[in-house]
């Protein structure tokens, strides 16, 4: 009797334990390294917008920095976080990746180069002044909500 | 008793008729509204149309050329489902063949150049405030356009919905132009036109009636999107707590305070307010946050 109730409180320890980590982050390696790829450009994009929108002070040094940074990541090759399997109907809790980004006809790649190619602009500009480095993140801008548009689900 | 009857029958018809007559679709006089007088200038017109939202809805579906006005977008809603027409200047699939009197009654007044009711789908409910410039300006931009042969498809929408006639009805007791919210400096007056009769804000992002109807009692409190997924966000202060500077670089660039962006329908209309002057996305901007809470 006392050899089952350890058996049972063992047991429910680790069942409070693998929900605890369910509850942490330990949810699909796939879609917590996209997200983190996400909050890294919004750092970024965060750095030179509130440059842009006057809330601190344009830093030439500072701008190149983070459109640098910008520019790199877009430049990463992440094909292996956006893998099939992921999506929202895949994974609802955590995923709100569409699944017409895997289906035929995607256009999620093509968005993605020209997504590239604004925010290798923006850094090649973002150190020559305040307002080249605000024009330039209109295309950036336009990168993020073409992909989000078609291939985002709505909260 | 036969009598009585045939007096009753009578009567019957001729409050049917009175309601027809009294509900029958409005034209606009274009003379009496000055359309006769104004100077349309097609380059006006095109901010005109960023800032009314027309290649939102009417573009073609998956379509990215925001100019080519074919139609066929589908929208999903509780009365059926709505087609967006070919709205192109082509002679036969588009209104290339409309009066600008014609263009006029149909946002204003929500009528056809064939004297039908459109539904309130077509967001004439704000256009309705439109000035007679900005729609002569439009119509002169829209001619410029290219025209698309692409047929419009019906709708399809189910009894008693399809019959048009009832809009009358619907018009006389929910159409009206005044405006919603008080405007003391001409800042604000300009951010009401743009939000209130143009980029008809109001008709996603505030709560509807059984009928369909923009219950403006909650003017700008959010409301379930009509297509299905996720709630359109309420705008009113305490709802929303971006200050004017986010609101406006929001409607430029489509990145929040916290740099995440528009998606859904909202990116859409990013891609408009990025193509509207600064001072008219401060103008929205200065509306948005006078909304009471």
């Amino acid at each position: 009797m006392s050899r089952f109730l350890v058996a049972l409180c063992l047991a429910g320890g680790v069942a409070a334990a693998s929900t605890a980590i369910a509850g942490g982050h330990a949810g699909n390696p796939a879609v917590t390294a996209r997200n983190a790829h996400m909050q890294l450009y919004s750092f970024n994009l965060g750095m030179l917008g509130s440059m842009a929108k006057g809330e601190t002070e344009y830093d030439a040094e500072a701008a190149s920095a983070a459109a640098s940074n910008l520019a790199a990541l877009a430049a990463l090759n992440q094909r292996a976080y956006w893998v099939p399997g992921t999506s929202s109907d895949d994974l609802p809790d955590e995923s709100r990746a569409l699944p017409a980004i895997w289906e035929e006809g995607s256009k999620a790649g093509e968005i993605g180069a020209s997504f590239a190619e604004a925010a290798a602009a923006l850094a090649a500009v973002a150190g020559d002044g305040k307002d080249a480095m605000a024009a330039a993140i209109g295309p950036v801008g336009k990168g993020c909500g073409d992909c989000h548009k078609a291939y985002r689900k709505p909260r | 008793m036969k009598r009585a009857f045939l007096y009753l029958l009578g009567l019957g018809v001729l409050a049917v008729v009175a309601g027809l007559w009294i509900t029958r679709p409005q034209t606009v006089d274009p003379v009496a509204i000055g359309l006769a007088d104004v100077e349309a200038d097609a380059a006006r017109g095109e901010a005109v149309y960023w800032a009314s939202g027309c290649a939102s809805c009417h573009i073609a579906p998956e379509s990215e050329d925001k100019l080519m006005l074919a139609g066929g977008q589908r929208f999903a809603t509780a009365f059926g489902d709505f087609i967006a027409p070919n709205i192109s200047p082509d002679l036969e699939a588009g209104l290339g063949a409309w009066t600008l009197g014609e263009f006029a009654s149909a946002l204003i007044h929500g009528t056809s150049p064939g004297g039908q009711h459109y539904y309130p789908v077509f967001p004439y409910t704000s256009y309705a405030r439109m000035t007679s410039q900005d729609i002569a300006d439009l119509w002169a931009f829209m001619l410029t356009l290219p025209p698309s042969d692409q047929p419009s498809v019906p709708h399809e929408v189910g009894f008693p919905f399809n019959i048009r006639l009832t809009l009358g009805g619907w018009k006389l007791l929910f159409a009206n132009t005044d405006w919603v919210q008080p405007a003391e400096t001409a800042q604000m007056e300009r951010g009401r036109y743009l939000v209130e009769a143009l980029a008809h804000c109001g008709e996603c992002h505030t709560p509807r009636n059984a009928l369909g109807a923009l219950d403006t009692a909650q003017w700008m409190a959010g409301a379930a999107n009509p297509s299905g997924d996720g709630r359109i966000p309420g705008l009113r202060r305490g709802q929303l707590t971006w200050s004017e500077t986010d609101i406006a670089y929001y409607l430029e660039t489509g990145f929040t305070p916290d740099f995440d962006s528009a998606g859904g329908e909202m990116a859409s209309v990013i891609e408009n307010t990025a193509r509207l002057s600064p001072d008219d996305r401060a103008a929205i901007a200065a509306y948005i946050v006078a909304l009471g809470e």
